[in-house]
């Protein structure tokens, strides 16, 4: 089974470096770029086909370490 | 006091504060691998040394502070004991639940490696008890994610409970936007937890504590220190 978590900073966090990306796609003249910010994506892989057991294997793993809940928040998607 | 130094791979200012250490209390510290699941018997003081724990990967700190020496650690923090966390020592504090919080990014992206100005708050730490409320002190940072950040009723409880124990200042004591070097909210420089226990701070006292280094404005805190046991045995 194929899991993906992404992480991504809460609104209204400062993401120094989304702002610095921004910037840098203005330079290049990249148009119509509002505003950017930067994440993290997680590919996992789950051993055998436990959907259940998966989805909480998966919600310990960003809670504990892949996401910073003080700043980040994550969404979790399971394939295949 | 027996002070002991944890160390995980990638720290690499363990050794300018054991030396720091050695030099204000005499005594040696343990150090103490990630790995390890206990502290020595008899530790007065915990020390976090900074670093670049696991190559900063994932988020700073954030690997550091699930290994399996931070539960004795957090046990440690529990009974009252005395954890000092410098540089990515604070950051993996934040990041263990220890301290809360977290150091982001500095505001102008930059890595700053230079001295800075610390206004002392409060003397009546155990920390900090080598100084008075109000000093100026001159200390090296070397960070790249020094920016202190919380939710706004975290930073309301930390300057309630007088819990912001330094700060970024102008040489004069003056806190200002243009002296707080990495963007961080209210110029955080340090925060203690609400026990009192636990210091998590950015700048490095222990790179200030002999002539040799060009000031010595970081021994205080340890000299305070020092005095804390003293007293207290």
């Amino acid at each position: 089974m194929k899991a993906r978590v992404t992480v991504t900073l809460k609104s209204g966090i400062l993401d120094p470096q989304g702002k610095a990306i921004e910037g840098a796609l203005k330079t290049l003249g990249v148009s119509g770029v509002a505003s950017v910010r930067q994440g993290k994506v997680f590919d996992i892989e789950i051993e055998g086909a436990d959907r259940a057991g998966a989805a909480v294997a998966l919600k310990n793993a960003a809670e504990k370490l892949l996401a910073n809940t003080v700043i980040e928040n994550y969404r979790i998607d399971v394939s295949g | 006091m027996k002070s002991a130094v944890v160390v995980f791979p990638g720290i690499n200012r363990e050794r300018d504060m054991t030396r720091a250490l050695k030099l204000v209390s005499g005594r040696e510290p343990a150090m103490v691998w990630h790995a390890d699941t206990a502290l020595p018997a008899g530790t007065d003081l915990v020390v976090i040394p900074g670093g670049f724990s696991y190559g900063d990967y994932l988020r700073c700190g954030a690997i550091a502070a699930r290994a399996p020496i931070m539960d004795a650690v957090r046990g440690f923090a529990q009974k009252g004991g005395l954890v000092l966390a410098v540089c990515n020592g604070f950051q993996i504090a934040c990041e263990a639940g220890l301290l809360p919080g977290v150091l982001m990014r500095n505001a102008q992206l930059r890595f700053i490696c230079r001295d800075v100005y610390l206004r002392v708050e409060r003397s009546d730490t155990p920390f900090t008890r080598g100084y008075n409320a109000g000093q100026v002190i001159r200390v090296p940072v070397a960070h790249g994610e020094g920016n202190y950040i919380a939710d706004g009723e975290t930073i309301a409880r930390l300057e309630g409970g007088g819990r912001v124990v330094f700060r970024y200042s102008s040489p004069d004591g003056i806190v200002d936007p243009n002296w707080t070097h990495n963007g961080a909210m209210n110029a955080i420089a340090g925060i203690i937890n609400a026990r009192g226990n636990v210091l998590g701070m950015m700048p490095h006292p222990e790179n200030h504590v002999e002539a040799a280094m060009g000031r010595t404005d970081g021994r205080g805190l340890f000299a305070g220190l020092v005095d804390h046991f003293k007293l207290a045995a």
